[in-house]
């Protein structure tokens, strides 16, 4: 079941007039997956997900949600879809239950399992407190939930939420995190942002858009194993020789960092532990701190978004 | 699909103190109109009888008064939507945009529709007296509808255009306005093409109690045409942008 396609979207392209907001851009995602979309301001993540929820027509390239073509059976491919925008598209002037009876229906979940598929939005999103008072009244926290348990009151199998946890407090921002992860067991779901821990806490595969491009597209597993294998940070209790630290095989580069931390970069197949323990001992460094560095995805995301930057301007 | 929209927009409109005033303020002036030309008629009895030196000017009262309430009415309908941005809700839902349009045109017309019954029971309150010409008032009824009908259609593509809803209250009463004084030509040059197309000069016709299918062709085509109109406009949101 997990192989199941649930979006497919085909050399999705997008022009404003002669500007390119989304060039070119496909993916898919299956079943039961969370996919993080990450990029920085004007990158393009809203736009596709306008295109993906049929909010904005696409210029080029073709959606499939849940099999059915956007453009060519709307219905049956927009009731596969929950989605959450940017700003939550609320009635302000009416009651949770009554909103959500409204959104039930426009949904079009049959009269007699509405009563059911609301009270289960509520129940998920924490709501069942608040479910008599107007949606006006409620803090942005829960306008928030309120939008999301509209995104998925229908249980639709593909949920697309934009920027899911702007504006909430921590407290909120872990529980909508927790929220998300619950949803990925059942539903598809794209979320964008651009906090990168929200993206390793609750993603299952990143995707990182810059200028309407997608420069990544990798699991977070994968993601991480690419990163763990590239760099060490050691500290040692004396002055270690920085020569000799760079003789040893495989290293490429050291870098000294705060607090007297080195950090190593070496060749991803030649690991240098073993080596730096013994000499350490040898030579009395005193070796105090031996770990990983992990490059952030902060680091990955800045290299990858600068760098196309840097290219595209030699390139003009 | 189509009465789900309508029954949250009326909902939403009943939630404003708007729709509730604006009742009141119409039925308490058609109410002081009707009073003083029934008082009118009791002084000096016409000979067309008490229908037609009482219908006819009450409904054409309300004509003039629908020129200020319907553009207050449907100025909300999508500009308000489009300000708090709740609009992606309708277009991500499984409902066309011909759906939401007419959801939200029924609901105007559902709400106008209120006006037309407490205005039309007051006539009807003459029973108690003396007969009345029923076929008369029908016609009057019947042009009332019509042309709340194409008002509200023009309001409501007036509201599409824009994201502030009194723009869209202006532009709506300009244009019901600028259609009213298309019959102005017809004092110097006669009944020509031009006055043909103002929106009042075929509700008269009703007014008198002449029920001509070309007339009521005409308020089909206006309504037709605007709702159109506002899906494209729509449509071309989703295009454009």
């Amino acid at each position: 079941m997990t192989d199941t396609v649930l979006i497919d979207v085909q050399e999705l392209s997008r022009y404003f007039g002669s500007h390119c907001a989304v060039n070119n851009v496909s993916f898919t995602v299956n079943k039961g997956e969370v996919v993080g979309f990450l990029g920085p301001n004007g990158a393009g993540k809203t736009t596709t997900m306008k295109m993906l929820t049929g909010n904005l027509a696409p210029s080029t390239g073709s959606i499939a949600i849940a099999g059915h073509d956007l453009l060519d059976d709307p219905r049956a491919a927009k009731s596969a879809i929950g989605y959450l925008p940017e700003q939550p598209p609320l009635y302000r002037e009416l009651t949770v239950n009554e909103y959500l009876d409204f959104c039930a229906a426009l949904n079009r979940i049959p009269r007699d399992q509405r009563l059911a598929a609301r009270d289960a939005a509520k129940e998920k999103c924490g709501l069942t407190a608040v479910a008599d008072r107007l949606i006006a009244n409620l803090s942005k926290g829960y306008q928030q939930r309120v939008g999301i348990a509209q995104a998925i009151i229908h249980m639709p199998p593909v949920v697309i939420l934009d920027e899911p946890t702007v504006g909430l407090d921590p407290i909120q921002i872990r529980e909508i995190r927790l929220l998300i992860r619950d949803l990925g067991k059942e539903h598809s779901v794209i979320l964008s942002t651009h906090i990168l821990p929200e993206v390793q806490a609750t993603c299952d595969r990143v995707q990182i858009i810059n200028d309407g491009q997608l420069v990544l597209h990798d699991s977070i597993d994968g993601l991480e194993h690419h990163l763990q294998s590239a760099s060490l940070t050691v500290a040692f209790r004396k002055d270690a020789p920085l020569s000799e630290l760079e003789s040893i095989k495989g290293i490429k580069k050291v870098e000294q960092q705060r607090e007297g931390r080195l950090r190593l970069f070496y060749e991803p197949d030649q690991d240098p532990v073993d080596e730096i323990v013994r000499r350490s001992a040898e030579n009395g460094w005193g070796l105090c701190e031996l770990r990983p560095g992990r490059v952030s995805l902060e680091e990955i995301f800045l290299h990858l978004t600068t760098e196309d930057k840097a290219s595209d301007e030699e390139a003009a | 699909m189509i009465f789900t929209i309508a029954a949250r927009e009326l909902r939403s409109l009943f939630l404003s103190p708007l729709a509730w005033i604006i009742l009141a303020v119409m039925t308490l002036v058609f109410g002081i109109v009707f009073d003083i030309s029934l008082a009118a008629y009791s002084q000096s009895p016409l000979p067309d009888g008490a229908t037609a030196s009482i219908v006819p000017g009450l409904y054409e009262l309300a004509m003039v008064l629908l020129f200020f309430i319907v553009p207050m009415i449907t100025m909300r309908l999508f500009s308000e939507e489009r300000r708090n941005q709740s609009l992606p809700l309708l277009f991500s839902a499984p409902v066309s945009m011909t759906e939401i349009v007419l959801g939200k045109y029924l609901a105007v017309v559902a709400y106008l529709s209120i006006m037309v019954v407490t205005l039309t029971l007051m006539p009807l309150s003459m029973m108690l007296g003396t007969s009345i010409d029923f076929g008369l008032l029908f016609a009057n009824i019947i042009g009332m509808v019509l042309l709340l009908g194409s008002f509200t259609a023009i309001g409501l593509f007036m509201s599409t255009l824009t994201q502030v809803p009194a723009l869209a209250a202006i532009l709506a009463f300009g244009a019901l306005f600028l259609l009213w004084l298309l019959k102005l030509p017809a004092y110097w040059f006669g009944e020509n093409a031009v006055s043909y197309l103002s929106i009042a000069s075929h509700y008269e016709n009703f007014l008198k109690g002449v029920f001509s299918s070309a007339d009521v062709m005409y308020y089909i085509v206006v309504i037709a045409l605007f709702l159109v109109f506002s899906v494209r406009r729509l449509e071309a949101d989703r295009l454009g942008g």
